[in-house]
């Protein structure tokens, strides 16, 4: 039981990380009817912007406004990433096939991956840490900070975007256009507005996620982006794409499910394990957990 | 009969060539080896890259796990020389001995295609029967998941790579097969099975609504495509005699779909140039490997904005420069509006 315990926490937080990204896939796939492949190295890139942050400001002690910084500024150095990506790879593209933008998104992809890898250098970096270790033990639970940093940060920024969605009035907008793009635009909201603020808000989730696994796991390198993006766009499928409190359910059951399939089978189906759920999702219930079933229309 | 003129040609001419790159036909005549190793791998990527285009341009489904498939081709027919290779050659030894090598590989590729067309039964099922790109996630996961797999598996090497496999594939082989594969995929897209992947990839609603069995037709141009990876794959394997689970990486799915979109998707010459031009750049660029990858990413980026249908789009070369097989008809002029 204690076992079990364990893992669903270690799960969770993995898992909190799987559906900060999965926000920003489910997003833009909402606006755009995209699968934004470039996401995953956004959260690469946020993750890099973290460790030159923290490298900056190395000597002090680790503390708290530090870190709050560190995190600040990789989420707006990645919202100004994300909002170049759609301006000028995704948005001359936009009125093209999906079939094209697809292309697109895989060679943007692509492109930060080969270009990381030259700038940052494709050795892994350890990331410094950024707060004081510390553990706890909780009903024979082994707690450590990091874990509960990422799980608080991860669940607050949720609760913000919750609120940014449903409460504001770009929110409002961007459920108009995610509900119907072409009416949307006829209501004079500004749609080439809206997504790129979809995009700017995705991105600076994901840079979060970057520089969460940074605190937790201490080891980046410029491929980092492509198994947890798509990881995490199995969660968005998973939890329905283009549903908000979908993603960040179905990023907690991926988190939660890899843990536990390490820890009670073995670690070489880690990775399969998450494709293993996609296949049987788009079997039994293609519209995820909680999509709803939408008719095309001609 | 003029078909069949064709092919005996084809044979020919790829024989009389085959002799001539080795060496056995005029002594001292050869190919430099560096080249003529080129020259196969270009072969293959043709069988790759038009089989590919067979799903991607012709149907209008993305598939980026093609190097899956590949693998399957590659370790099983593999499997089946190594393993089974002399009891197939006591079992055939009435033929003299360059037929049982060629008796040998065709039977080893026709066990690879038919495993990879298993698999791409298995993994175009559940996501061909839904509109929309998840069949380019779901290949995708598969193309790592079979890695993974292949890594596990102890019989074919694992880690440490399958080496020891003979070499049954040459210039004449390969060749002829690319060979196959465009007359397969050309008399496919031709027929009136290739018209209904063609309905679907301009407008699958509408295609549905004229009753074709749009998930039918999907799953079974995925099946054919998939099959056609796997016999390139198990010619990579019997031309290198080594084979890597590195060698089929995501990557080589993208460069696949690299020489498909340079070339132009739903064109079957335009993917042989794509794959040759692929090549071609990739060994050109040899020096300037580290950024490579960054230029390739950058091209597909900019044929998207610039010209998504790629060099020569719907269009087979022969149009380009072949007379017109009818004239365009100018047209009539209008009548005169009632009452002017």
């Amino acid at each position: 039981m204690t076992t079990f315990l364990q893992q669903l926490v270690n799960g969770l937080s993995l898992g909190s990380i799987y559906a900060l990204i999965a926000l920003g896939y489910t997003m833009v796939y909402g606006v755009l009817r995209l699968i934004n492949f470039a996401h995953g190295d956004v959260y690469m890139v946020g993750a890099y912007v973290g460790y030159y942050l923290s490298r900056r400001l190395q000597g002090k002690e680790p503390s708290l406004p530090n870190a709050i910084l560190v995190m600040l500024g990789a989420m707006a150095a990645c919202a100004i990433f994300g909002l170049l990506i759609e301006r000028l790879a995704y948005r001359p593209v936009r009125r093209a096939s999906r079939l094209t933008l697809l292309i697109t998104a895989i060679g943007v992809s692509l492109f930060i991956e080969n270009a990381a890898q030259l700038v940052f250098g494709p050795d892994p970096k350890f990331f410094p840490s950024l707060a004081p270790h510390a553990e706890f033990m909780v009903a024979g639970v082994r707690l450590t900070s990091e874990q509960i940093t990422v799980i608080v940060v991860s669940f607050m920024l949720m609760i913000l975007l919750r609120f940014f969605i449903q409460k504001t009035r770009t929110g409002k907008a961007m459920r108009a256009v995610s509900f119907n793009l072409d009416a949307a635009k006829l209501m004079g909201i500004s749609t080439d507005r809206i997504i790129a603020t979809t995009f700017a808000v995705g991105s600076a989730l994901a840079a979060a996620a970057g520089v969460l696994i940074g605190m937790q796991i201490p080891k980046i390198d410029p491929l980092m982006g492509i198994l947890y993006g798509l990881k995490a766009f199995v969660a968005a499928v998973l939890g329905g794409i283009g549903n908000v409190p979908g993603a960040v359910l179905g990023g907690l059951l991926i988190g939660t499910s890899e843990v536990m399939v390490v820890g009670y089978l073995s670690s070489t189906y880690r990775d399969a394990i998450a494709f293993g759920i996609l296949i049987l999702v788009l079997i039994l219930r293609p519209q995820g957990i909680l999509g709803r079933v939408t008719k095309e229309k001609v | 009969m003029k078909g069949a003129l064709w092919a005996a040609g084809f044979v020919g001419v790829l024989l009389l060539l085959n002799g001539l790159f080795t060496g056995t036909l005029v002594p001292g005549v050869a190919m430099p080896p560096y080249v003529l190793q080129v020259l196969c791998l270009a072969g293959i990527n043709v069988i790759l890259a038009v089989s590919l285009n067979l799903i991607n341009g012709f149907t209008g489904q993305f598939s980026i796990g093609h190097a899956g498939f590949m693998a399957i081709g590659a370790y099983a027919s593999a499997y089946v020389t190594v393993a089974w290779g002399d009891r197939f050659r006591a079992a055939t030894g009435f033929l003299p001995e360059f037929a049982r090598d060629g008796a040998l590989l065709l039977f080893a590729l026709a066990v690879g295609a038919l495993l990879a067309a298993v698999a791409g039964f298995f993994v175009g099922v559940p996501s061909l029967r839904l509109r929309g790109d998840y069949l380019a996630i779901v290949t995708l996961g598969f193309g790592e998941i079979i890695r993974v797999f292949i890594l596990n598996i102890d019989a074919v090497g694992g880690a440490r790579g399958y080496s020891g496999i003979p070499k049954l594939a040459n210039f004449f082989w390969i060749y002829l097969f690319a060979g196959i594969t465009v007359l397969v995929v050309s008399r496919t897209v031709n027929s009136s099975f290739g018209r209904t992947l063609i309905a679907i990839r301009e407008d699958e609603i509408a295609a549905e609504a004229m009753g074709v069995d749009t998930t039918r037709s999907k799953v079974v141009s995925f099946v054919l495509s998939s099959a056609m990876a796997g016999v390139g794959g198990g010619l990579f394997g019997h031309y290198l005699m080594y084979l890597h689970t590195n060698s089929f990486t995501f990557i080589k799915s993208i460069e696949i779909i690299i020489m498909i979109v340079i070339g132009g998707l739903g064109s079957i010459t335009g993917s042989v140039l794509g794959a040759v031009l692929y090549i071609a750049l990739t060994e050109g660029l040899r020096e300037f490997s580290q950024y490579r990858m960054v230029l390739f990413s950058l091209l597909l980026v900019i044929i998207m904005i610039v010209r998504p249908q790629g060099i020569l789009g719907h269009h087979e070369f022969r149009e380009l420069f072949g007379r017109r097989r009818r004239a365009p008809v100018d047209p009539a002029p209008l009548p005169p509006a009632p009452g002017s």
